[in-house]
């Protein structure tokens, strides 16, 4: 389920500090995601990931190299296409969340669609479809202060995906979440990944790799391994069976 | 292995096979690995010990696999003694160590290119669990295994990166030190 890049960085680096103290949290990084690829991005804290992250959706405007969406350079863009472009095609999921706190489940879901413009009747209706979606239907009017951290999360992956995005890139998207409520946010991946979506995923929490087509171990800023897990089914276990 | 049949007939006298499905229902997805020959096997050294006797049928034939299986007071006792025991499996990190040690002693190779190879092997079993447990029809009792193995491997993972991190700084052979 794989095809042309979807995402396209050359060169890539995010340099702070100056000749003295010279930080490379990305250093000339050359990624390729085809169309429909499931990425992981893992490393220790401090490894530069989630700047790498932030330089792919535009978040961040990169010291050097070049990013591509979809054919496009996004790195020399205006901030207002730039602003407009990060709403409209791509994803985002965080670890904190970031849900409007006064907002409703289904507010929160619709509100990108309805800055987009979009009719409140279509943007509500298309919410409702993805709350559904992400098992919380019945969770619509709720505030996120009346959500577990699995459902708040759920609720902000619906958000991620209601401009139908070209890439859901999420930063650490289980680090606050318990072990059941992990299991959920892989298994929505999961059932995202089989739908075709492409997903770019950074996190220190391994359990991700069970919902990666590959996996890329980042350190000091630079990719230092670079490994398409075959799409087996169980087979091999810890121990197993004796 | 033992210990675990003469457990699993505490509850009643059952057939090889029974003991089997209740096994596998128990192991879930870990389970499917299990071989039927290995229970009659054990049930036959289990009955050389005087552990667990067994009888045959009524017309049929004498075979391991229509003979119903009970324990006898000595394998109750051995049940008994199982349960209290604590011993618990250690996980042997000792031979991956001095192999890293080694490596770099003779300059035979990379540690760091040791430690990524097995971080991909660990990961790729990380995966393949954490996939069956992904899987809603697994029963939570089975699930249970599966929450164990990940945390087992997660673990091992963590210590890899610790082992990728103090080797990165050491002086070794191919790569240049605190790239």
């Amino acid at each position: 389920m794989t095809g042309s890049p979807v995402l396209q960085a050359r060169g890539l680096s995010m340099l702070y500090g100056d000749e003295r103290a010279l930080v490379r949290a990305v250093d000339e990084v050359d990624l390729e995601v085809p169309a429909g690829q499931s990425l992981a991005v893992m490393g220790p804290s401090g490894c530069g990931k989630s700047t790498l992250l932030h330089l792919l959706g535009g978040l961040q405007r990169p010291t050097g190299g070049q990013v591509w969406l979809a054919g496009h350079r996004i790195d020399t863009m205006s901030e207002r296409d730039l602003a407009r472009l990060r709403r409209d095609r791509i994803g985002f999921v965080f670890q904190a969340f970031h849900l409007m706190d006064e907002l409703t489940a289904v507010e929160n879901v619709e509100l990108a669609a309805l800055l987009a413009g979009q009719s409140p009747g279509r943007a509500r209706k298309r919410a409702m479809y993805l709350l559904d979606r992400v098992g919380l239907a019945d969770r619509a009017a709720h505030l996120p202060s009346a959500l577990s951290g699995g459902q708040r999360q759920r609720v902000a992956i619906a958000r991620a995906l209601s401009n139908e995005p070209l890439v859901v890139l999420a930063d650490e998207p289980t680090g606050n979440l318990d072990s059941a409520a992990t299991l959920e946010v892989l298994r929505l991946f999961e059932e995202l990944h089989a739908a075709g979506q492409t997903l770019v995923v950074v996190t220190h929490d391994a359990r991700i790799a069970a919902v990666a087509d590959r996996v890329i171990a980042m350190r000091d800023g630079a990719f230092a391994d670079d490994s398409q897990l075959a799409n087996a089914a169980t087979g091999t276990g810890y121990g197993g069976w004796r | 292995m033992q210990d675990v049949v003469l457990a699993m007939l505490a509850k009643e006298p059952a057939h090889g096979y029974e003991l089997r499905s209740r096994m596998r229902a128990a192991l879930g997805p870990l389970g499917e690995a299990m071989n039927a020959g290995q229970i009659y096997v054990t049930l036959a050294r289990l009955g050389r010990a005087g552990l667990v006797t067994s009888e045959r049928a009524e017309g049929l034939p004498d075979r391991p696999d229509r003979r119903v299986y009970a324990l006898t007071p000595a394998g109750q006792q051995r049940v008994a003694g199982w349960l209290a025991e604590v011993s618990w499996p250690k996980p042997d990190l000792t031979e991956f160590h001095l192999k890293l040690v080694a490596a770099a002693a003779a300059r035979l190779a990379d540690p760091v290119a040791l430690v990524d190879a097995q971080r991909r092997e660990v990961l790729r079993r990380l995966r393949d669990i954490q996939r069956a447990a992904l899987d809603r029809s697994v029963d939570p009792v089975a699930g249970l295994l599966l929450e164990g193995v990940v945390l087992r491997l997660r673990a091992d993972l963590e210590w890899l990166e610790n082992c990728e991190r103090t080797w990165t700084g050491r002086d070794r052979t191919g790569r240049k030190a605190g790239a």
